[in-house]
C-alpha cells in the first residue's frame, strides 16, 4: 500500500514535468523566433564588461525551471488554491491553529535529525524538549507550550545540513508543487522524505487501513503548509519575479545554512 | 512570556532608535524614528501603529480596461487590471486609495489604510499606481506612464469602471479620494478632472506624502542610489554582497531563530547601519520599480530600448539580461527623456522635457489647489522626495488644510496611530 502513494506521488510530480515540457515543445519556445525584421536593442550590456549583477545566478535548467515556474502558477490556481480556500472557509481559526502546530510538531522529527546531523548540541538539546513537551503536555502537539517556555524553534533540513557540511547548491531547480529549490535541497527534501515514511510507518505499523490515515494526513499536511504561506505566482506583477524570487531564495538558503 | 519578550522587544527597538532619536522633549509628536531614512525603511514599529483589524472581508476584483488590447506573451499574467473592494453593508461613503510609485493595490501601506477606512464605516476600493506593472499593461492607454495628467486620466477611467461595477452591489452616500506618495499627486489631478466632468464630485481628497514634482522627487530616489553606492552604481553587486553579509552575520550570531520582520527591526544597525547605505536601500527599492516601469513601457510600446524591437519574447523567454540594462540605465531621467518625451511630442510638436515635467507638478495647478478647499494635504518635514522649500510651498498653497509632521521620512509614519487617527477624522468631521 505503501508504494502505492508513492507511485501517485511519482506520477504526480512527472505529470507536472510532462505538462510543462509539452506545453513548452508544443507552443512556445524559451528563445523567441527571430523576426525578419528584428532591430537590435538600442541599449545592451556591455559584453567585454566584467561587472558582475546581483540577479545572476547559476541556473542552466532556466528553461525547463521557467516552464515549471508557469506550470505551478496554473496547478495553484486551478486546483491547489482552490482547495486551500475551501479548507480555509469550513475550518474555524482555533482548529486550523491546533492542525498547524500539529504538523510543525511532527516536523521537529525533522529538525532534530538535522540539528544532530549537524552536531549541533544545544538545538539538538531545544528541538527534543520541544517535541517531548509539546507531544505531552501540549496534547501531541494541537498546543505548542514549549514556545512560551522560551524553547523556539529550530527550522532544520537536510539540505541545509549538506550546506553545513560544505555540500554547494548546485543548479537552481524550480520543483513541481514544491516552487523553488536547488539540486541539493531537492536531495534534502528526498532524504526527509524518506525518514520522515520511516518513521510514519513505525509509529503506524499495526494500525488498520494505514494507507487512508497516511494519504489523509499527507493531504491535509499539504494544505496546511500551502495555507500558511501567502506567496502567489505572478503576483508581484513584476516581468523580473522569476529573477527576483530566485536570488531570494538563494540568499535566504544561503543565510539559514550560516546559523 | 509574551509580555517579557514584547519588553525586550520594545527596549531594543528604543536601543535601535536611540541613536537617532532626538530629545524625548519633543514629546507632542510621539512617532519615534528622527532619521528620515531609517523611517522610511523600517516605518512604523507595530506596537505604535493605530490599532486595526487584522482581518476585514475584501473583494479580489479584476476587470478588462481595454478589451481590443493584445498582451504580449511575456506580460500574460497582467492582462486584466486587479483590485479590491471592502464593502460596507448599509449605505455609505465610498473612498479610492491610490497606491504610491511601483505599488500595488494591496501593498501593506494601501491595506493598512484600507483597513482604517474600513474600520470607520467607508466602502474602501484600492487601485495600483499607474507605475506598476499590471496597470501598465492592462489599464495605461499608451503603455507608458509617469506623465501624470494622462495616468491621472487612466486613473479616472478605472475608478469609473470600478465604480459602474460595484454600484449594483454597494449604496454610496458620498465620494472621496486619497493616495500616498505619488498616488496622493496623483488625487489633487484627478481632482482637477473631475472638477469639470462631475462623476464622482468628490467631497473631499486627502493628499498623503505626495510629490511636488514627479521628476524632481523621482531623480532624487534615482540619486540615492547612485550617490551612494562605493564605486559608483556598477559596483551594486559588491554593495547587495556586504548587505547580505550583514543580514548573515546578524541571524548567525543573534539569538534569532527565524528571518521575519521582528529579526529585521532588532538587528536594523547592524544590517543598514550608515546612513550612506539606508540612502542606497531606499533608492535601489526605487529602481526596481523604475527598472520594471523601463521594461514593461519597452515591451508595450514595441520601441527597442531594452528589447530587440519586433522580438516577441514568450512567457517563458529569459529576460534576466534586459532586467540587468533597465537597471543600469540613468533611472528614470533616461525614461523621460527617451521613452516618454518622444511619445507625447507626437500629439504635441511643441513639448520639451521641460514642459512635461513643469505639468507633471503639484505647481501647474496652484491656483485650483489654492481655490478648492476639498483637497487636504499630510506630509513631514524631513520627507526625503521633497526638495529645498516644498514644505514652505505646501503651507502657503494649502494653508489650514495642510498637516506637516516634524518626521516621519517619506511614507514612514503613516500607520502611526495619530497619523491613522488624523486621516480618518479629516474625512469624517473636518
Amino acid at each position: 500500500m505503501k508504494v502505492k502513494i508513492r507511485e501517485k506521488m511519482m506520477i504526480f510530480l512527472l505529470a507536472g514535468a510532462m505538462f510543462a515540457f509539452l506545453t513548452g515543445c508544443a507552443a512556445k519556445h524559451c528563445d523567441s523566433d527571430k523576426p525578419e525584421d528584428l532591430v537590435p536593442a538600442k541599449l545592451t550590456l556591455d559584453a567585454r564588461s566584467d561587472t558582475k549583477y546581483m540577479i545572476d545566478a547559476y541556473d542552466p535548467l532556466e528553461c525547463f525551471n521557467r516552464r515549471m515556474y508557469n506550470f505551478n502558477y496554473y496547478f495553484d490556481t486551478y486546483f491547489f488554491l482552490p482547495v486551500v480556500s475551501g479548507y480555509a472557509f469550513i475550518t474555524p481559526d482555533y482548529i486550523e491553529y491546533r492542525i498547524t502546530n500539529f504538523f510543525q510538531n511532527l516536523r521537529e522529527v525533522k529538525n532534530l535529525t538535522n540539528c544532530l546531523l549537524q552536531l549541533k548540541a544545544e538545538d539538538s538539546g531545544i528541538t527534543l524538549g520541544r517535541f517531548l513537551v509539546n507531544s505531552t503536555i501540549g496534547l501531541v502537539g494541537f498546543y505548542d507550550p514549549a514556545t512560551d517556555f522560551g524553547w523556539l524553534r529550530r527550522n532544520e533540513d537536510f539540505g541545509q545540513t549538506l550546506g553545513y557540511w560544505n555540500v554547494g547548491a548546485g543548479p537552481y531547480v524550480v520543483l513541481p508543487v514544491f516552487g523553488p529549490s536547488t539540486c541539493r535541497d531537492t536531495a534534502g527534501l528526498l532524504f526527509d522524505g524518506a525518514v520522515k515514511s520511516v518513521c510514519t510507518d513505525a509509529a503506524l505499523d499495526n494500525a488498520e487501513s494505514k494507507s487512508a490515515i497516511l494519504a489523509a494526513a499527507n493531504a491535509l499536511n499539504a494544505i496546511d503548509a500551502r495555507h500558511r504561506v501567502s506567496f502567489r505566482y505572478y503576483k508581484s506583477g513584476s516581468p523580473f519575479e522569476y529573477d527576483l524570487v530566485r536570488r531570494l531564495y538563494l540568499d535566504l538558503r544561503e543565510i539559514q545554512i550560516a546559523k | 512570556m509574551k509580555k517579557y519578550f514584547s519588553l525586550f522587544y520594545f527596549l531594543f527597538m528604543f536601543f535601535v532608535i536611540s541613536a537617532t532619536v532626538c530629545s524625548a522633549e519633543s514629546g507632542e509628536y510621539g512617532y519615534p524614528i528622527t532619521n528620515p531614512y531609517v523611517a522610511t525603511i523600517l516605518s512604523t514599529p507595530p506596537d505604535l501603529a493605530a490599532p486595526l483589524p487584522k482581518e476585514i472581508p475584501v473583494k479580489e476584483l479584476e476587470m478588462t480596461v481595454f478589451p481590443d488590447r493584445k498582451i504580449p506573451d511575456v506580460l500574460w499574467y497582467n492582462e486584466k487590471l486587479f483590485y479590491s473592494l471592502a464593502s460596507q453593508k448599509e449605505k455609505a461613503p465610498l473612498i479610492f486609495i491610490i497606491a504610491g510609485t511601483g505599488a500595488r493595490y494591496d501593498s501593506p501601506k494601501a491595506i493598512a489604510m484600507q483597513k482604517a477606512f474600513f474600520q470607520a464605516g467607508f466602502h474602501v476600493i484600492c487601485l495600483s499606481s499607474p507605475t506598476h506593472p499590471n496597470f501598465i499593461t492592462s489599464a495605461s492607454k499608451f503603455g507608458l506612464p509617469g506623465d501624470i495628467r494622462s495616468d491621472s486620466l487612466d486613473l479616472y477611467r478605472v475608478m469609473k469602471m470600478a465604480w459602474e461595477d460595484a454600484r449594483e452591489s454597494i449604496e454610496v452616500s458620498a465620494f472621496y479620494l486619497t493616495g500616498y506618495s505619488l498616488g496622493g499627486t496623483q488625487s489633487a489631478f484627478i481632482s482637477f478632472l473631475d472638477e469639470n466632468e462631475k462623476a464622482f464630485n468628490f467631497k473631499k481628497v486627502l493628499m498623503i506624502n505626495p510629490a511636488l514634482s514627479l521628476y524632481d522627487s523621482a531623480v532624487r530616489l534615482d540619486n540615492m542610489l547612485v550617490e551612494n553606492i562605493p564605486g559608483g552604481v556598477n559596483h551594486f553587486d559588491d554593495f547587495y554582497a556586504k548587505l547580505m553579509q550583514n543580514i548573515t552575520n546578524s541571524y548567525k550570531y543573534g539569538d534569532f531563530v527565524d528571518l521575519n520582520f521582528e529579526f529585521f527591526y532588532r538587528a536594523f544597525d547592524k544590517v543598514i547601519p550608515t546612513e550612506q547605505e539606508q540612502k542606497a536601500v531606499i533608492g535601489f527599492s526605487f529602481r526596481i520599480s523604475a527598472a520594471n516601469i523601463i521594461f514593461v513601457s519597452d515591451v508595450m510600446r514595441n520601441s527597442g530600448w531594452i528589447v530587440p524591437k519586433n522580438l516577441e519574447l514568450t512567457r517563458y523567454s529569459s529576460i534576466t539580461d534586459y532586467g540587468k540594462v533597465a537597471g543600469r540605465t540613468q533611472g528614470f531621467s533616461f525614461y523621460a527623456e527617451n521613452m516618454l518625451l518622444p511619445v507625447f511630442k507626437k500629439n504635441n510638436p511643441d513639448l520639451t522635457l521641460e514642459r512635461l515635467i513643469d505639468g507633471s507638478s503639484l505647481r501647474s495647478i496652484e491656483e485650483y489647489l489654492k481655490r478648492t478647499q476639498k483637497i487636504g494635504l499630510v506630509t513631514n518635514e524631513d520627507d526625503l522626495i521633497l526638495g529645498k522649500g516644498d514644505i514652505e510651498y505646501f503651507k502657503e498653497v494649502f494653508q489650514e488644510r495642510a498637516r506637516i509632521y516634524p518626521r516621519g521620512g517619506h511614507c514612514g509614519n503613516m500607520e502611526y496611530k495619530d497619523n491613522v487617527a488624523y486621516m480618518v477624522d479629516y474625512f469624517k468631521n473636518r
